[in-house]
């Protein structure tokens, strides 16, 4: 196993109008190479934080994060990772071809590598054919997965998914979840994935990290027995519920001081 | 095309008060006339000849129809007193004010969104300028360029043009610019996208729906320059000359085709304006 993504004793603190706001404090994790890790927790309690640091979006005020034992801003630039946010953020102007050929174009892919990796995406998260739709043309479901596609067409080994789901209704998420277990294992990628939900974070992941707001921090981490290959119906054993319910606990523990 | 009927009924109610205001407005001379030949005319004779009259203070709509007419179809274009040739004078001026100003205004709202020290040393003069009253400004203008050297009548009257219309620009085009959310700047930022490239092709493209509602307030500004611009030239062309000289002579008629000879332009320009921001925001997939 090759540790992908490292941080020792991350903090991070806000200075607001109102005093300082502890986003994240004593933060210890590492994410191994092809894991996929759910970070869950109610709101304010720094998960989405979390991966904005390990992406270079914000900055630590203490400790140290690496990715591929560089620093976020030196793996950024070395365009480590894709990032998916809850919104598609689809250009209305351009195709969905288009729209997986932007991060291509910036970063000067040749015109044949770009058609041919749009098409290898594309055929990835199912909407072949559908290259020369506008976004308006295509669901909220079916957008989440061209930004997905568009996250996944330059070579980065890491996804960084930021409640990638969490605007959609439950059908499409359950189908979604189902794709994309299917894509991660067929790509291999080490997967960091923000959620709300419990059950989401159990059926996706191989690690699961509970956190806890006020300060932002690590309540627990459960490494999941569960096997790779998952139908959805494995929801309801007795090992899937007894995950689910350590999560619950970990959650409300994080509560038990408010 | 369901406005028609709305729009419709607003013109005729707006004819009518016109028609009544005529009356009222021309009655007195008729009286007064009438009174000199010793005659009382009936009720309907009144408004027969507040009509028709040489020098009304207040032209009746036909009136000016008329003469629109008379002054566009029935003249010449290269006559002096085709409204064509004055329409066209006045027009020239104001595109060359309106590539001029666009072009500062969106110059300006670059520098103003790419510079913190832009925007708070040029946003405040921007705002200035637009309190200076035109009409105090537009002699300066035509006499300075005037002692530089400029002979062409066009460039002070452009200027002028220019200066009423960059403003609308400027802050539409800050706002279009500043309109991609955070989301869509922090996902060029993991591509590693430099400023140039996120300006091409993230805040230029997001801003065009802006630019446009910009526009159409800025040529109108555009026309409204020339036309002042035109006032206190001595201009004996353009249609703001037309108003001018109207004036002067008494020939209510000239005035009145002049401001609806320049109405119809600026809707003209607006409407063009409007059939080009639809046929491009639904090619880039954002009409509303």
């Amino acid at each position: 196993m090759t540790s992908v993504i490292q941080a020792t004793d991350l903090a991070l603190t806000f200075q607001t109008n109102d005093g300082p706001v502890h986003a994240l404090k004593d933060i210890n994790l590492e994410i191994n190479k092809g894991d996929f890790v759910s970070f869950i927790g109610p709101s304010g309690c720094g998960k989405t934080t979390f991966l904005r640091v390990i992406a270079d979006l914000e900055k630590p005020t203490a400790g140290e994060v690496t990715v591929n034992g560089v620093t976020p801003e030196q793996a950024r630039k070395a365009r480590a990772y894709g990032y998916v946010f809850q919104a598609a953020g689809l250009y209305p102007w351009r195709t969905i071809a288009g729209n997986i050929k932007l991060p291509l174009e910036i970063m000067g892919y040749s015109k044949a590598d770009q058609a041919e990796r749009v098409d290898r995406v594309l055929e990835l998260v199912e909407l072949s054919g559908f290259g020369k739709k506008f976004p308006w043309q295509l669901s909220g479901g079916m957008q989440q997965r061209a930004s997905i596609a568009r996250a996944l067409a330059f070579d980065a080994d890491i996804l960084l998914m930021d409640e990638p789901f969490g605007a959609l209704d439950e059908i499409v998420r359950d189908h979604l979840n189902e794709q994309l277990l299917q894509l991660w294992k067929r790509t291999n990628k080490t997967i960091g994935f923000v959620t709300h939900s419990i059950p989401e974070a159990v059926y996706l992941s191989t690690k699961i990290v509970v956190m806890s707001p006020r300060p932002g921090r690590i309540a627990d981490v459960i490494e999941s027995p569960l096997p790779k290959e998952r139908p959805l119906d494995i929801r309801d054993t007795p090992e899937f519920l007894e995950i689910a319910h350590r999560v619950r606990e970990g959650l409300r523990a994080g509560h038990a001081d408010d | 095309m369901k406005s028609i009927g709305p729009v419709l009924s607003v013109l005729i109610a707006l004819v009518a008060i016109w028609y009544g205001a005529t009356v009222w407005m021309n009655s007195g001379w008729t009286y007064d006339q009438a009174e000199r030949k010793g005659l009382t005319p009936s009720f309907s004779e009144v408004v027969q000849d507040t009509m028709n009259q040489k020098r009304p203070r207040l032209p009746a709509p036909h009136q000016v129809a008329e003469e629109l007419w008379k002054t566009t179809v029935e003249k010449k274009v290269t006559s002096k007193r085709s409204l064509v040739f004055h329409g066209w004078i006045t027009l020239r001026a104001t595109l060359m004010g309106f590539a001029l100003g666009t072009a500062l205004g969106i110059a300006l709202a670059v520098a103003i969104v790419y510079s913190r020290v832009m925007e708070m040393s040029v946003m405040p003069w921007a705002v200035i300028s637009q309190t200076i009253p035109i009409v105090a400004l537009a002699p300066m203008i035509i006499v300075l360029s005037s002692s530089i050297g400029i002979e062409d009548r066009n460039v002070p009257k452009a200027i002028i043009s220019a200066y009423l219309c960059f403003f609308p620009v400027l802050v539409g085009m800050v706002k279009g610019l500043r309109s991609p959310d955070a989301m869509q700047l922090d996902l060029l930022r993991t591509y590693g996208a430099s400023g140039i490239t996120s300006f091409l092709k993230l805040r230029l493209p997001t801003s065009v729906p802006y630019l446009f509602t910009s526009l159409k307030i800025g040529i109108a500004a555009a026309l409204v320059g020339t036309i002042v611009g035109e006032l206190p030239t001595g201009a004996i062309r353009g249609l703001g000359a037309r108003i001018l000289i109207g004036d002067q002579f008494g020939n209510p008629m000239m005035i009145w085709s002049a401001l609806f000879a320049a109405a119809i332009l600026a809707g003209a320009l607006v409407t063009i304006l409007g059939i080009v921001q639809n046929i491009t925001l639904k090619r880039m997939g954002m009409a509303q």
